[in-house]
């Protein structure tokens, strides 16, 4: 015990209680938003359950047949994948608007490496694969050594990348029938099988493991948790001996090289191969599912597994609305409004205190 | 002087542009002691810790540990060498729980193939030697070791980056004002807690503004004017006014490094 001074001699008789915790009358509310805190998908799994009860109920039996429920992670899956990939690069606080287009120009380049080329489909799509990462890294190198905004940096590269995908390929659309003949590896993920009624593809399938092998190095690897401290703050995690650097170009290279598995998962999905696909606002839809997955914006918050549940919540309302004959924009509309809910609730949870 | 000082400093030269920060400064920390380094502000306190904590390079200079010259290239470097920093900031990740803190940067893998192939972390371990240390040091008001270090009070957040230090730092602690943001009765537990660490046989630097703190704590005030070490007092024989007025300039000290 150091000795006190005498400005300080009048604390023997202050109140003691410094450090202790107040562990009642905290209302259900906080406890509510403790749990929310320290679980992050808890959110949107709470929302797509109730998605799904509502549909449910205004719909019936039909929709929550097995049949119905797998269509919608088959409509999800490249979303899904994207999503995952958007995940990491926002827990960096940083945002990726080039993903739709990388996967694209991958796609385009897999399928011309593998047909116009005749290159072994293997290595085209291993090709793919490499222009996908050397895309994402060099989105890294922009943000991590460049010191560049990533909102910035990938719209810029989402312009180049999609112009040179255009100019690249001249717009010629591969067919389905020509992947089909020559390589057929490239349709390996829409390979499907039936259990009763319910359908899987091998892109669901790959979704959720790729989700789930995210999740593992996310929270149980050191790297995973050297991403989370760079976007929570970076200045910290840099004094702590993180190479802060490092870790935001392997984000991005990995976001790049994972979207170009999104391209062999779509080619799959869609049979043919076309270059104006790029037009699709396929970044737009991966940000969507990972905001409404509780992935914080600010960076460094949420669980990967709450992207897959946001892509999901996207597909289950699209689905419903259009078993119930709405209007598509009400689906758009919908989807704009779980936006800002979702950041609206991320906003209240870092409000978290003991 | 009989006993070797473990870490010190000698000619440290840090320019930014046209302004220099360290004018050919010295140090020196010797076993055991609380080293309180005082000065007013922009008279390079900061660029000195910088530059024995790896955080800068100096231009010019050489450091020493334990006899040894070193060259530190970053935080990281100097931790290595065992010389562990409490920054002003804390550098804690808010969202991350106190263990993931307490070993950021220094991960306990799993033994075998689960560590070495899957890269699988080890959080019994690091939690069971994140609370053996918190509780060491007399922080276990903290109850849930995984609880996200935002919801901490500040004086506990200072404890948990204090526990890291002293977790770790196997040669030489330093504390940059760890008592600025905190309050009476906070301050007091974290000076408790530095009086705590240097009783375990490490060293600390201890920067602060707050005189009273600073003679109270200190075995040895370090006070730095103008890019230089202007003098080392005794807190036992000056006053704190005296140690204002050499901070400053009104006062010149009577020999130029009583130690």
């Amino acid at each position: 015990m150091t000795e006190a001074q005498e400005f300080e001699r009048v604390l023997d008789e202050s109140d003691k209680n410094v450090a202790s915790f107040e562990h009642s009358e905290i209302s259900f509310l906080k406890r509510a938003q403790h749990f929310l805190h320290s679980t992050p998908a808890a959110v949107p799994l709470i929302v797509l359950v109730l998605a799904i009860i509502i549909f449910g109920v205004a719909i019936g039996g039909r929709f929550f047949s097995s049949y119905t429920l797998t269509l919608i992670l088959q409509q999800i899956a490249i979303v899904g994948i994207l999503g995952a990939a958007q995940t990491l690069v926002i827990l960096t606080a940083g945002i990726d608007l080039s993903i739709g287009v990388i996967m694209v120009i991958s796609a385009v380049i897999m399928g011309n490496c593998a047909i116009t080329y005749g290159i072994p489909t293997p290595i085209a799509i291993g090709i793919g694969m490499g222009v996908g990462g050397l895309c994402g890294m060099l989105n890294g190198f922009l943000v991590a050594f460049m010191k560049l905004p990533p909102f910035i940096v990938t719209l810029g590269t989402w312009s180049i990348v999609m112009a040179t995908n255009f100019i690249y390929s001249a717009n010629e659309t591969i067919r389905d029938a020509d992947v089909d003949a020559q390589a057929p590896l490239l349709h390996f993920f829409a390979i499907s099988f039936r259990l009763g009624t319910a359908v899987l593809t091998l892109g669901v399938i790959a979704m959720v493991l790729l989700v789930l092998v995210l999740w593992y190095i996310l929270n149980h690897t050191a790297w995973g948790r050297h991403v989370y401290a760079v976007g929570d703050d970076p200045e910290a995690a840099k004094l702590s001996g993180i190479q802060t650097k490092r870790v935001l170009l392997a984000v991005y290279t990995i976001s790049g090289v994972i979207a170009a598995f999104a391209a062999w998962v779509s080619i799959g999905r869609n049979g043919s191969i076309s270059p104006s696909a790029a037009v699709t606002d396929y970044n737009l839809q991966a940000i969507t599912a990972t905001v409404i997955g509780g992935i914080s914006l600010f960076g460094g918050r949420g669980s990967i597994l709450g992207t897959l549940f946001g892509a999901m919540i996207v597909g289950v309302v699209s689905m419903g609305l259009n078993m119930l004959g709405a209007d598509p924009q009400w689906k758009v509309l919908l989807t704009g409004v779980l936006i800002i809910a979702a950041v609206a609730v991320d906003q209240w949870i870092r409000k978290v205190s003991v | 002087m009989a006993i070797e000082p473990i870490l010190s400093a000698r000619g440290l030269v840090k320019r930014y542009g046209r302004v220099t920060a360290l004018d050919y400064a010295d140090f020196d920390l010797y076993p055991g002691e609380i080293l309180a380094v005082i000065g007013d502000n922009g008279a390079g306190k900061s660029s000195l810790i910088k530059a024995i904590s790896g955080a800068v390079t100096p231009d010019e200079g050489e450091i020493r540990l334990d006899g040894k010259q070193v060259q530190f290239r970053s935080p990281m470097e100097a931790r290595e060498a065992g010389i562990e920093t409490v920054y002003q900031n804390l550098a804690l990740s808010p969202a991350l729980s106190i263990a993931d803190n307490m070993f950021l940067g220094r991960e306990i893998r799993k033994p075998g193939v689960l560590g070495s192939w899957f890269r699988m972390l080890d959080r019994p371990a690091m939690e069971k030697r994140a609370r053996d240390k918190l509780s060491e040091l007399g922080l276990m008001t903290i109850q849930n070791i995984n609880q996200a270090v935002e919801t901490l009070s500040g004086g506990q957040r200072q404890g948990v980056a204090v526990a890291r230090a002293a977790a770790f730092g196997s040669k030489v602690v330093i504390m940059d004002e760890p008592t600025a943001a905190l309050g009476v009765k906070e301050s007091r537990k974290v000076l408790e807690l530095i009086l705590d660490v240097r009783a375990r046989g490490l060293p600390i630097v201890l920067i602060s503004h707050n005189m009273p703190h600073v003679f109270e704590v200190a075995d040895r005030i370090h006070i730095h004017r103008l890019g230089k070490r202007l003098t080392v007092i005794d807190p036992k024989e000056y006053t704190m006014s005296d140690a204002v007025a050499f901070m400053t300039g009104a006062k010149a000290p009577a020999q130029p490094v009583a130690a």
